[in-house]
């Protein structure tokens, strides 16, 4: 594990998490912006596997959980994305995904992702929410997250695949 | 923990222990969190101090490209005068297209000043610089004023055209505002025309359905339709100072089950396009920037 490695995967979850609350604030939909953290995590998962991923996404779920303007109960989006990292980790195959396997893997984890913090604001009612809002959120947020994945997943992956060899691919 | 993942990260069985300990973690971080003083204060105020600068870097690095979508959104309602008056004048119409972003901003700080006026308060002014994601369910931003501002938690937060929230917590050069749209969101409100009080609460959506619920306490006063709903305020002006224009009765509906009368406000402040906003600070504050002054000047 290099330390230029834990550097360019926090570096790529504060560049994620700025902008996202930030510039796509300015692009919401209804609120809802493009969780690029979640992405980030999803590349990770798909080029060092879910253990590094599982550790990064509790990371950037923790960045998540405490940098403004965020006032939710801390914890809930590291639990949502270290559960991401994990499940996004166990598709990775030998060799390199296909665009499609890209594009499932984000859809299917950001749809976990969002499906667990909202699962744990429910139990913590936290806010109060009905469940018709909290559907709508998750399918938006799912949308959102596809419609970025072409932009935001090859140079994440790039950048995790340039910095360390796949060793499953010798 | 985090010297775990030092030791196999290639290894192609994974080990579930990481994500057990993993989970176990944020369940801790959750149950501390959830205790009405919490131990995380100190390390989200840590966070804030590095993620803030860089926030409010970036709203500032972004905001001549957002400019351009927010005028045509909040212009969306005006689409059919627009076209009326490109038949009119053409020439017009370009010196506008150029000139609008500068006067929208200075017609802001005229309707802010105008604010600080009328409520006899000193006002700190502050640009939104970042928006929480409606993933995560609360309805929060972040501002460029902090601490250093003379803002401190529990101070009101308004803009040009009502109330938009309190301060929730401050580092040195931001802070965190809660939307009074917000679901764990009550303000004090009084009804305008009868000044009959009650609670204010949000229902956790943003833009154009944004709306809240007014509560009145006594359930024989019937609020009625277009009446203004101000806040009332409470004992030295914490959190929310009296008589801030909160929104408009729109539909007022009794329930049966319950005791009281409720009604929807429409909120005066458009949420979904909040940018300039003033923090409500007693006279005389200490400010890194220039204050509004009650009397409308600044100092």
């Amino acid at each position: 594990m290099s330390p230029l490695r834990i550097a360019a995967a926090a570096g790529a979850v504060v560049v994620a998490l700025v902008l996202q609350v930030s510039f796509f604030s300015h692009l919401a939909w209804d609120g809802i912006v493009p969780n690029l953290c979640l992405l980030v995590v999803v590349g990770a998962a798909l080029t060092r596997g879910p253990q590094f991923a599982a550790v990064l996404g509790f990371a950037a779920g923790l960045a998540l959980d405490l940098a403004p303007p965020a006032d939710h109960i801390a914890g809930r989006w590291a639990l949502a994305l270290a559960v991401v990292g994990y499940v996004a980790g166990r598709v990775r195959r030998e060799g390199r995904p296909t665009p499609g396997t890209v594009v499932a893997t984000v859809a299917a984890s950001s749809f976990v992702g969002t499906s667990v913090f909202a699962l744990t604001g429910l139990i913590l009612s936290d806010p109060a929410l009905g469940i018709p809002d909290l559907l709508q959120t998750v399918v938006l947020s799912v949308i959102w997250d596809v419609v970025l994945t072409p932009f935001v997943l090859p140079p994440v992956m790039l950048m995790f695949r340039r910095l360390e060899p796949d060793r499953s691919l010798a | 923990m985090n010297r775990h993942w030092g030791r196999d990260p290639d290894r192609d069985r994974p080990k579930t222990s990481v994500l057990v300990a993993l989970v176990l973690a944020s369940l801790t971080l959750i149950t501390l969190d959830s205790r009405t003083t919490s131990p995380l204060d100190p390390v989200r105020r840590a966070v804030g101090e590095v993620f803030g600068p860089a926030e409010v870097a970036t709203a500032t690095a972004v905001r001549p490209f957002t400019a351009v979508p927010d005028w045509f959104r909040s212009k969306d309602s005006m689409q059919q005068d627009l076209l009326d008056l490109q038949a009119e004048n053409s020439d017009l119409r370009s010196q506008i297209a150029t000139d609008d972003y500068a006067r929208n901003r200075l017609a802001e700080y005229d309707g802010l000043t105008a604010a600080a006026e009328g409520l006899g308060y000193s006002l700190v002014p502050a640009r939104v610089v970042a928006l929480g994601p409606s993933q995560s369910f609360s309805r929060t931003v972040t501002i460029d004023a902090g601490s250093e501002a003379g803002v401190r938690p529990d101070l009101t937060v308004v803009n040009h055209d009502g109330l938009v929230g309190r301060v929730l917590r401050v580092t040195r050069t931001t802070a965190t505002v809660l939307l009074i749209v917000d679901a764990d969101s009550v303000v004090g409100g009084r009804v305008g025309r009868s000044m009959e009080v009650g609670f204010v609460t949000g229902r956790g959506v943003l833009g154009g359905d944004g709306r809240l619920d007014l509560e009145l306490v006594d359930d024989t006063a019937i609020p009625g339709k277009g009446d203004a709903v101000v806040t009332w305020g409470s004992q030295g002006g914490g959190p929310y100072v009296s008589g801030v224009p909160i929104g408009r009765v729109t539909t007022v509906y009794s329930s049966l089950r319950e005791t009281a009368q409720r009604a929807v406000v429409d909120p005066y402040v458009d949420f979904g396009a909040l940018d300039l906003v003033g923090v409500v600070v007693p006279s005389g504050t200490a400010s890194d920037r220039s204050v509004i002054e009650a009397d409308g000047t600044l100092r």
